[in-house]
């Protein structure tokens, strides 16, 4: 086939942001953490496994109106490290930078025991971890020292959206 | 030599290194003289005890050792005529005690809460116990004993024994003893093994345990041995946990025979030490119970930074 023609077409947004390298399949579950009120102006264009010259395949997310806050940057870090993020003003891509892993997370899922302090009712303290390994990713409870692995981390990060 | 803990919490063991736990038993060694007859270098000073899960040992210990240094001791024993029952937080509680004392020790039923506490605060915290996570001067009490019944920990074998699954002690007694040149015997039933993590960690820091089951060969081999109560609910019925526990009974017989090994336990027992060991020379649990008092004097001395003797 022609080279050309395998070329995918996906609808240019004017503002907004293009998450690309999203790992394939998971497109999906980056959306569902990304808060996106406004479903009138947010239109969403979703690629999922699309052929990717450096990753094999992809999944791509494009959303109109939307600029990522630097906790939802952190969310898709988490689902997909390898992911880049690409601002678009006026049909250009004004700024393009990869998704970055801080080295501590503070307040974005629970702690998955259920007995650490951060998941009292009430008490006003926000969940904190260390991260001790990217590959595979494992974060540390500041608090209780409990450990999680990236199944655990992904099902959180739901949970507590 | 400044003092590093001044104006510390003391939340875990894990973060400390061997030169400061040393110098927590070499002060300890110091308060021996005033254990007794007590000092005055707290005079005027007020710890709060505040127990939302109940303790013995512990919360006595602490309230003997800041009385012998001379200050005094207020707080609850349980939760029960608080206004913790009325739905308060442990944010506010602590920050309203804190307001009323110089330093605070705590045991609570949520893991990270001595943390938290810490956090909020600007008196020293003492973790007297997190729920499975932390129970900081048990371990200090239990190298100081260590220390004292043989003289030095490095060289020595020790062998834990009972639940290792479980007990928040022996976890934290075995990370500890990373610090030293021990040979450390993990002995117990099928079911109550040390978690592999653990396991892992320990032979990550230079700690190669053996895991042993008969009982007898591992008291044989060991200089001391620290045994752990074996838990009636973490088996699935109770013929299961009548057998276990039988076979981890420690009686005189059995140290006698074995070359008479030093004998600790964290308290409360139930079976797994029989009475009719208690005359021993080598059974020291209850010293090691006493040994909070001036292993928990020091460590208040060094978070007030007081000047004893």
């Amino acid at each position: 086939m022609n080279p050309e023609k395998k070329k995918m077409k996906i609808t240019r947004i004017e503002n907004g942001t293009a998450i690309d390298h999203i790992a394939p399949g998971s497109a999906l579950k980056v959306l569902e953490l990304l808060d996106l009120k406004d479903e009138k102006k947010n239109s969403i264009t979703i690629a999922i496994r699309v052929d990717s010259n450096e990753m094999g395949k992809k999944d791509l997310l494009k959303i109109e109106d939307k600029f990522l806050t630097p906790t939802e940057s952190a969310m898709i870090a988490l689902i997909s490290p390898d992911a880049t993020i690409n601002i678009i003003k006026s049909f250009e891509v004004t700024e393009k930078h990869p998704v970055e892993l801080p080295e501590e997370l503070t307040g974005i899922f629970d702690c998955s025991n259920p007995n650490c302090i951060t998941n009292q009712e009430r008490e006003p303290v926000e969940s904190k971890f260390k991260v001790t390994d990217k590959d595979p990713l494992t974060v540390r409870c500041l608090y209780c020292d409990n450990l999680m692995e990236e199944e655990q981390i992904t099902h959180q990060l739901i949970r507590s959206k | 030599m400044p003092n590093p803990f001044a104006g510390e919490s003391f939340i875990s063991i894990g973060d400390k290194t061997r030169d400061q736990l040393e110098s927590i038993m070499d002060r300890a060694e110091l308060m021996e003289k005033y254990r007794n007859k007590g000092t005055d270098a707290a005079r005027g000073l007020l710890m709060g005890t505040l127990f939302f899960e109940p303790s013995t040992r512990t919360r006595l210990s602490f309230q003997a050792a800041m009385k012998r240094l001379g200050g005094d001791v207020i707080g609850f024993p349980s939760t029960e005529g608080t206004s913790v029952q009325k739905g308060e937080t442990l944010a506010d509680t602590v920050r309203t005690v804190s307001q009323y004392v110089n330093i605070i020790v705590m045991r609570h039923p949520s893991e990270g809460s001595a943390k938290l506490a810490a956090s909020l605060l600007d008196i020293p915290v003492i973790n007297g116990g997190d729920g499975s996570a932390n129970h900081p001067t048990q371990t200090l009490l239990d190298l100081y004993t260590i220390r004292k019944e043989l003289g030095r920990i490095d060289g020595h074998t020790i062998a834990l024994a009972g639940d290792l699954r479980y007990s928040r002690t022996t976890r934290s007694l075995s990370r500890a003893l990373c610090h030293y040149d021990v040979k450390l015997i993990l002995n117990s039933p099928e079911q109550l093994r040390m978690k592999k993590d653990l396991l892992y960690e320990l032979e990550e820091r230079g700690l190669n345990p053996v895991v042993a089951s008969d009982l007898e060969k591992s008291l044989d081999e060991a200089d001391l041995v620290y045994a752990t109560r074996i838990q009636k609910e973490r088996f699935p019925n109770l013929a299961e946990y009548e057998k276990v526990a039988h076979a981890y009974e420690i009686d005189r017989d059995l140290l006698e025979k074995t070359g008479n090994p030093h004998l600790m336990h964290p308290l409360p027992r139930v079976t797994e030490i029989n009475p009719d060991v208690d005359d021993l020379e080598n059974s020291v649990f209850f010293e090691q119970a006493g040994n909070g008092v001036p292993v928990r004097m020091a460590l208040i001395s060094d978070l007030l930074d007081l000047e004893v003797g």
